[in-house]
């Protein structure tokens, strides 16, 4: 496939062989033969990589604490992943980027039990990609425009982003949304490991609402979390560039690159 | 200390006794006096029977404050300010407005629901005492022995993806055991209307995370420790009278 929305940059796909015995001959198709018939199956693995997060482990104090992410990425994260690659080990599923695999375990509403594990690790990536250090304050440009013209003004959409995260039953993810149909940006509420990209919309921002994501640092004071992630840790950079993306693809549709 | 009995005592009959609804719906425990003023019949937060730290080092002392003090009190808070402006709603014959509030009804009226049955289904050292008499047999009947009915429950209740509860169910019309687990504060009633919970357990990631971090399997193996079998026993006895 061309070019997949290129949203998690990192998740590699990388295919590790298993050598079975070879049997060699001394006549050259013989040779040639025996070469892709090993004594034992070659095995194709589909495997992603958990990727880090761009910045330090402490680079988003105090707004959300070193501690925080070293359980939520080294654990819960890399569970996940390893999760994924272990049903992987098991699964025809091979060859897609993450996207594509995560479109396909969906299954149209109806998830593989390959879609949670590979949807959760999207998401965290995309999680991390969504914040820095020293973030928040406001988007500009372009992106700044098209929340202005979708939502009023930026402070309105900054009140329904932060009503949509406080008003989530459950586990969940706040989401701002590039809506390809409609060519205009969306605030979506998911829950679970539900992910905008099943719908064919492209996300530009999200804030993880699992409890997990921020119960060490506030315990039970969701709206002080929610409001320091708009405040200080936003990362209008990557939105920026997200959002660049998907304006190509929204305006311009899936590029064509000759077979060669 | 007497007061204090007599409150549990209270909260205990409302939680237990009422079934599901009963006790969201007539629980007139402590600081209800808004909403008696108000004509209305609130929900409150009913007192625990025990000690915040009583339950360590199965769950930790914080964790049962913060889960009793901010969670289920918010739900409270929620279910009866969603009550109101459902009243509200029915007189002005709004009913889009009516719909609309279900969810938050279900929501916070559930979380109050299974957290009044949680404190009860809890006991210091609760877990020493296994279940004898009626339920003991129930349980070998229908699992084959305690030891595969925890087992069950934990697996369950570690396999949930996101929030939820994972309960041990008596089906009233039939007079099984099944283990069940429901979404989010969907209370048991959502997974058939027969269905009557003996125990229940929350593993909503607010009940261990800050002392078991991720690992809700290790919360599941050690909270059978102060688990109580008397009111699962008391409620098994009522429903199969």
């Amino acid at each position: 496939m061309a070019m997949a929305l290129p949203l998690a940059y990192a998740s590699s796909v990388v295919h590790p062989f298993e050598a079975g015995r070879l049997s060699f001959s001394t006549k050259a198709t013989k040779h040639k033969k025996q070469i892709y018939q090993f004594r034992n199956v070659t095995k194709v693995l589909a495997y992603y990589g958990l990727t880090n997060p761009p910045y330090k482990l402490d680079a988003l104090e105090p707004y959300m604490s070193r501690r925080t992410l070293e359980l939520h990425w080294g654990n819960i994260h890399r569970g996940y992943s390893d999760s994924l690659n272990k049903q992987l080990a098991n699964s025809p599923l091979y060859g897609c980027t993450m996207e594509e695999l995560i479109k396909t375990t969906f299954n149209n509403g109806n998830p593989l039990p390959e879609y949670n594990n590979a949807a959760e690790v999207w998401n965290h990536d995309f999680f991390w990609e969504s914040m820095q250090p020293n973030g928040g304050r406001l988007p500009w440009g372009g992106v700044l425009d098209q929340i202005e013209k979708d939502f009023g003004s930026f402070s309105n959409f900054r009140d329904e982003f932060v009503h949509s995260a406080m008003m989530l039953f459950g586990s969940g993810w706040v989401w701002l949304v590039l809506k390809t149909n409609e060519r205009r940006l969306l605030i979506v509420r998911t829950s679970n490991a539900l992910c905008p990209l099943v719908w064919g919309d492209i996300p530009i921002i999200s804030l993880d609402m699992w409890e997990h994501a921020y119960y060490l640092d506030y315990k039970d004071d969701v709206s002080k979390y929610v409001n320091n992630f708009m405040d200080h840790l936003i990362s209008w950079h990557s939105a920026t560039t997200r959002m660049v993306r998907a304006e190509a693809f929204v305006n311009l549709g899936e590029p064509k690159i000759p077979v060669a | 200390m007497a007061l204090r009995t007599l409150f549990t005592k209270k909260a205990l009959t409302r939680a237990s006794g009422l079934g599901p609804l009963g006790a969201a719906a007539g629980d007139r425990g402590l600081g209800s006096g808004l909403g008696q003023a108000r004509g209305l019949t609130a929900a409150s937060l009913p007192d625990l029977p025990y000690d915040y730290g009583a339950l360590e080092p199965a769950i930790s002392g914080e964790i049962m404050r913060l889960h009793h003090q901010r969670h289920h009190q918010a739900y409270v808070t929620n279910y009866n300010n969603a009550l109101e402006q459902l009243e509200a709603a029915v007189a002005k014959g709004d009913a889009p407005a009516v719909v609309r509030l279900q969810g938050a009804i279900k929501f916070n009226g559930g979380g109050h629901i299974n957290h009044s049955i949680f404190w009860n289904n809890l006991k210091p050292e609760g877990g020493g005492e296994p279940p004898h008499s009626a339920l003991g047999w129930a349980i070998d009947t229908d699992f084959g022995s305690l030891e595969a009915l925890v087992q069950k429950m934990n697996a369950e209740g570690a396999a949930l993806q996101g929030s939820g509860w994972v309960w041990l169910a008596l089906d009233k019309g039939s007079k099984k055991l099944s283990v069940e687990t429901t979404a989010n504060q969907d209370p048991l009633v959502t997974k058939g209307l027969h269905m009557v919970p003996l125990l229940g357990i929350d593993v909503w990631e607010h009940a261990y995370y800050l002392q078991y971090k991720n690992v809700r399997p290790d919360y599941l193996k050690n909270i059978w420790d102060v688990i109580n079998w008397k009111y699962a026993s008391e409620v098994y006895e009522k429903e199969t009278a």
